[in-house]
């Protein structure tokens, strides 16, 4: 007991002389909290790629967004081209000290694709797992699919027992009543462990000594800061408060380039920017829905300056996109970027053509904390649709409110923001938008449209295991999606990261998510 | 005080005795003390209250007349060109004709939006202290003459709206509106929801200072006397209670008036007030808030001023008013 | 004396059930909660099985009345976004609160006696006549406007103290206090600048009020009659007179601040109740938003009741007095 009580004293002195030390800190000035810590509880690419820096999956993306090992070693197809064997990295821990073993890959696999999981579509094909022996791991899926790696990169691997001792082998279940443990306590094998998190305020992430990998970055803690205010979030940077921000406004650049501490990172993300239309009979207004018809979506398209969007409300920092896929994406050619070229006076004449009433009113749903100046480029296009005889009523709200309209199909027009996360290839937007809405399919598929030719290719794709066969697949899939005008694509969005000289090296990825295990600080800071 | 006789002579009534029908002499006598000569000189010789008089009617003219003066609608899309975006003020070397005051980051002319807003801050506010003021009013009435169950019923509600603070109420009132509406209903209804959730809140203090004047008067021989004359109790109420606590009520009134439009502002500032395609001045200050840090200042900094200056004169009337009115200080 | 004790708790009981009845029927039929729990995926028979779960097919006095058993407990079920605790959200969040509206107080307090003696004693004189409208100035400004500049002047241009969050924290037990680092202090003092601009006119206005009542009473004259230094008279015995109602006026205020500093929290990402409270608004999230209400209601309550009952206790002729006015509109 003496003893014992001996020993916490002198870990305090020891954690008192350790905060004492200059401690490398990046003070990272997110615009909005995560929703949670448990990876599963909650399908938002932001809380996943924060808490990929706590937890880690089987693979991994380098730093040129190739898949790499990570907490497999290796993998092979076995015979039946539909079991995946993997062998896992030996010597790993979780946080806690506890080893990583073949169960763990199991329970989470289990946890992940549970039917309460809001996860499980990013894990499509996903049959069952067994554990071969302590590091081989079998997974079985519902046929040849070749994209097993890309999906398996944000499955996040958690310790089995822990999840056992503390009942929360099952993704967090609110309606039980009860907090899942998991949401607010996080045990991985990533770089950094959570220290404390309060929500909306502060989330502090430390070193994790016993990283398996050798570290790259000379973080010793990761405060995130949720600074929803794009203002107040500059001001924070420009006053030294944060060192490090994944969203410096667009319009806010010059200013921040302009300052003498402050560093500009800037890029076009591979988030595509999209217009979608309802297919159902009727409108939210109770008219008649015009919208099937494909001349009126190539009427609103054409209605739409995206010179003057990409000029004025993204400062020519955006890309202006044809094609519902960003270039570097697999499936992507030249040929499905050829723009619609504005035109008001044609737009009118395929309204007329196709019988739309003058004065059409219908609503047209954005999100404000959603895209990048989502709220204005919404306004903008309001405007250009109002200019060929149409009456859009624009219902800007937060993606909270949004979200279940949008999923129960109760939007009329919407913009959605697709960037192919985890998987970087044409086959994501396909199977979760563009597919008919069945299964794991069509997830995203908020407008509810069918079109069985889409369907066939996409399906194809789906199990082919031939990278150029398959690529082609999806060309050709995209090509219908483009013929069809099933989503009007506006711009791949600029992307701004800010740092201040504190920080030194900040990796900079097309897919807008931080990698801090490969960032640096100046010492001290 | 010196009084101006001769007026005096031309607005008061004839003189009254209380045997006439009850129902003249009172209403005369309010009415002439609202148009008092002694009130009319202390407007006069009060710089400030002329100053902020004259000010509030040119901020309302120019808001009612928007119209027909500003160079755009800014609540028709169409008319927003989004070619002429973030357009400094006209003395600034890139200002540009007819944008006085620069643009927004939607080619909103912000003058035009200004005057828009201020319109409907004014509405708002306005709309909001009637409609507080005749339901207070009523209750207060009805509280404070009939007395017992329905007194308590009106007091205890009062109560506990009054155990709420005022902007809560007001947050709750329109996100709940908000989240509950359809899309195409919230544009037509930011308006009539905001007044609404705005006097919710404030009739409780005009109903308490009318029911205890009710309370008393109700006891006076007077309105004993009518009753036995079988008088209306809605006549009784109307002509001879309310007139006797016209001054509290007016002054609180004017000071409200002043704070609904603060409350319409903070709300629209809060992001559950007008909505961004017919913004109030609130909504503008919220808007141009993002660009604080952009250069862009003359989008937050002029609705700022024109909220400010409203409210400053709303209030600087309604302190002249309430020392004007208030015996002790005179 | 027991019995008004024992009436003012009745009462104080009275409003909180109302209170609670009004959250309740948020919570209950704004967003219905099954729709905000379950994911898209969910089957008809999930939601009825959640439904049930949730006691959703109870009657609703059993439904009302096992949510006010819970609130009293302190169990207002989890919130919608953060799947957390809502008690234990708005715990965490109380400190940081508690610490900004403590600090506006104690600004209001130090700044506005001093400030409403002077313009009562120096009346007329052009010091005072300043003050006075430096005070409708304060009042007419909307605290979200006087925010905004104060971040952009003492953060941004000037960059002498932070213009968001908390700076550094220290626990003290649950308690998390800014209070004992320098960031933690250079933190608080603009927002509580800001959150007390209003108050500290309010108080101002008050203590002048209440002065020049005072110094017109018999004991003040008999006193400079006797010779007392006229200093003396008025910062001693005329100033401890009118501390009374000013210590009333500023307890029945903080729960107006409590809640008016949402607005204030908002500007600065202040990581307390009120930026809790607003973004549970966007996010729709109910019961955040229902144990919100009830929370500060019960403040604001407990509060008014006290300081009934302290004048009670003072001045026994207030005892039977039921008509009162509670808080003022902030």
């Amino acid at each position: 007991m003496h003893m014992r009580q001996l020993l916490l004293a002198t870990a305090a002195v020891a954690g008192l002389a350790g905060a004492a030390q200059a401690e490398n800190v990046l003070k990272w000035g997110a615009n909005r909290d995560i929703g949670s810590l448990d990876p599963y509880s909650y399908g938002d690419s932001f809380t996943i790629n924060v808490l990929n820096h706590v937890y880690e999956g089987l693979v991994r993306y380098n730093k040129d967004l190739k898949i790499e090992p990570a907490l497999a070693e290796s993998w092979e197809i076995l015979d039946d081209q539909v079991t995946w064997r993997f062998a896992l990295r030996k010597g790993v821990t979780f946080h806690d000290g506890a080893p990583f073993t073949a169960d763990d890959v199991v329970a989470s696999l289990e946890r992940v694709s549970d039917e309460t999981s809001p996860l499980k579509g990013n894990l499509p094909a996903y049959v069952s797992s067994r554990a071969v022996d302590d590091y081989t791991v079998d997974i079985t899926l519902n046929g040849t699919y070749p994209l097993l790696l890309n999906d398996l990169t944000n499955i996040h691997i958690f310790d089995k027992e822990w999840m056992t001792a503390h009942d929360a082998l099952k993704p967090t279940d609110i309606g039980a009543g009860v907090e899942g443990y998991a949401t607010y306590n996080a045990n991985g094998t990533g770089p950094f462990s959570v220290e404390s998190r309060q929500p909306d305020a502060k989330t502090v992430f430390v070193k994790n000594p016993n990283w398996w990998d050798t570290p790259q970055h000379n973080l010793d803690r990761i405060e995130l800061l949720p600074v929803t205010s794009a203002a107040t979030r500059v001001a924070a940077l420009l006053s030294g408060e944060i060192n490090f921000t994944n969203d410096a406004p667009v319009q806010d650049l010059p200013r921040l380039a302009a300052a003498p501490n402050v560093s500009v990172l800037e890029g076009v993300d591979l988030r595509t920017v999209m217009i979608g239309f309802p297919f159902r009979d009727k409108l939210s207004t109770g008219a008649d829905n015009p919208f099937t018809d494909v001349k009126v979506r190539e009427a609103l398209y054409k209605a739409i300056d995206l010179d003057l969007i990409h000029k004025k409300v993204m400062r020519g920092k955006s890309r202006i996109a044809g094609a519902t896929v960003a270039p570097p994406i697999p499936g992507y050619v030249p040929a499905l970027d050829e723009l619609p070229g504005f035109d008001p006076e044609a737009a009118k004449a395929l309204l007329a053509e196709a019988g739309v009433p003058e004065g059409l009113s219908f609503e047209f749903s954005c999100i404000s904390d959603g895209l990048v100046n989502e709220e204005q480029f919404c306004q903008a296009i309001a405007s250009m649709w109002s200019r060929v005889g149409l009456a859009p009523k624009l219902d800007v709200a937060p993606r909270a409110v949004q979200s279940p309209k949008r999923t129960n199909g109760k939007t009329d027009v919407y913009i959605l923001g697709w960037a192919t996360l985890p998987m970087l290839d044409a086959y994501s937007p396909l199977l979760q938008i563009f597919h008919t809405k069945e299964g794991n399919a069509g997830v995203f598929n908020w407008g509810g449209w069918s079109f069985p030719e889409l369907d066939r290719l996409i399906d194809a794709a789906g199990s082919e295991l031939d990278l150029d066969k398959r690529l082609a697949l999806e060309t050709e899939a995209l090509g219908i999606v483009k013929k069809e005008h099933i989503m009007l694509p506006l711009h791949q969005q600029p992307m701004a990261w800010a740092v201040t000289d504190e920080v030194t090296t900040m990796p900079l990825f097309p897919d807008n998510k931080p990698r801090l295990w490969f960032a640096q600080v100046a010492p001290g800071s | 005080m010196a009084e101006p006789e001769t007026k005096m002579e031309k607005l008061a009534p004839p003189p009254q005795t209380v045997t006439h029908a009850p129902a003249l002499p009172a209403r005369f006598r309010r009415l002439a003390q609202l148009r008092d000569s002694d009130l009319w000189f202390s407007f006069r010789t009060h710089p400030s209250a002329v100053f902020a008089a004259a000010l509030l009617a040119l901020v309302a003219l120019t808001a009612f007349l928007a119209p027909l003066i500003t160079p755009q609608n800014p609540y028709d899309l169409a008319s927003l060109e989004l070619w002429n975006s973030e357009i400094p003020p006209i003395w600034n070397a890139e200002g540009q004709w007819p944008y006085l005051l620069g643009t927004d980051t939607q080619g909103r002319d912000i003058l035009s939006a200004i005057l828009y807003g201020s319109r409907i801050s004014l509405i708002i506010g306005f709309a909001s202290v009637l409609l507080a003021l005749s339901v207070g009013l009523a209750l207060g009435l009805v509280a404070g003459y009939f007395g017992g169950w329905i007194d308590n019923v009106i007091m205890r509600l009062g109560d506990v709206l009054l155990s709420m603070p005022f902007i809560l109420i007001a947050i709750l009132i329109t996100a709940i509106a908000a989240a509950s509406l359809p899309a195409g209903l919230k544009d037509v209804l930011a308006a009539p929801i905001l007044i609404f959730a705005i006097a919710v809140p404030s009739w409780v203090q005009y109903a308490r200072t009318v029911r205890a004047s009710a309370m008393v008067e109700a006891r006076k021989e007077y309105v004993q006397a009518a009753r036995l004359i079988r008088v209306k109790a809605w006549r009784i109420m109307l002509h001879h209670i309310l007139p006797n606590c016209m001054t509290p009520i007016m002054v609180a009134a004017t000071l409200n008036f002043g704070l609904a439009i603060l409350s319409e502002a903070t709300l629209s500032f809060l992001g559950v007030g007008m909505p961004p395609d017919q913004p109030s001045l609130g909504t503008l200050i919220r808007i141009g808030n993002q660009y604080l840090f952009s250069g862009l200042w003359w989008i937050v900094v002029f609705p700022s001023i024109q909220l400010c200056l409203i409210v400053l004169s709303v209030n600087m009337i309604g302190d002249w008013l309430r020392d004007a009115l208030n015996p002790k200080l005179r | 004396m027991i019995a008004f004790l024992l009436k003012r708790a009745t009462n104080a009981a009275f409003v909180m059930l109302a209170v609670a009845l009004l959250a309740f029927v948020i919570f209950r039929f704004f967003g219905d909660p099954v729709e905000m729990m379950v994911n898209e995926q969910a089957t008809q028979a999930d939601r009825a099985e959640l439904r049930e779960r949730l006691g959703l097919n109870d009657g609703l006095i059993t439904q009302y009345g096992r949510f006010v058993t819970h609130a009293v407990q302190g169990d207002f079920g989890i919130s919608y976004r953060n799947q957390q605790d809502v008690m234990v959200l708005i715990k965490e969040r109380f400190p940081a609160t508690f610490e900004l509206v403590l600090v506006a107080t104690v600004i209001s307090l130090v700044v506005g006696i001093p400030l409403g003696v002077i313009t009562a004693v120096y009346r007329n004189s052009r010091l005072a006549n300043a003050l006075q409208l430096g005070s409708i100035v304060g009042v007419s400004l909307p605290s979200f406007v006087v925010g905004i500049l104060l971040i952009l002047g003492f953060s941004v241009t000037l960059g002498w103290l932070p213009g968001f969050g908390r700076g550094e924290t220290v626990d003290i037990g649950w308690w998390s206090t800014g209070f004992l680092t320098p960031s933690g202090r250079a933190a608080l003092i603009l927002p509580s600048i800001s959150l007390s601009t209003f108050q500290v006119t309010l108080v101002m206005r008050l203590v002048r009020a209440e002065m020049l009542e005072t110094l017109r009473a018999d004991y003040i004259k008999f006193a400079r009659a006797r010779g007392v230094p006229t200093a003396r008279v008025q910062w001693r015995h005329a100033l401890r007179n009118c501390l009374m109602p000013v210590i009333t006026l500023t307890g029945m205020q903080i729960g107006n601040l409590i809640a008016f500093a949402l607005v204030t929290e908002t500007v600065f990402q202040w990581p307390g109740m009120g930026m809790l409270f607003i973004q549970a608004v966007t996010f729709v999230d109910i019961p955040v938003m229902a144990a919100y209400l009830m929370i500060v209601s019960f403040i604001f309550v407990a509060l008014n009741t006290l300081v009934d009952i302290t004048y009670a206790w003072v001045d026994p002729r207030l005892r039977d007095d039921t008509a009162r006015t509670g808080g003022g509109n902030g």
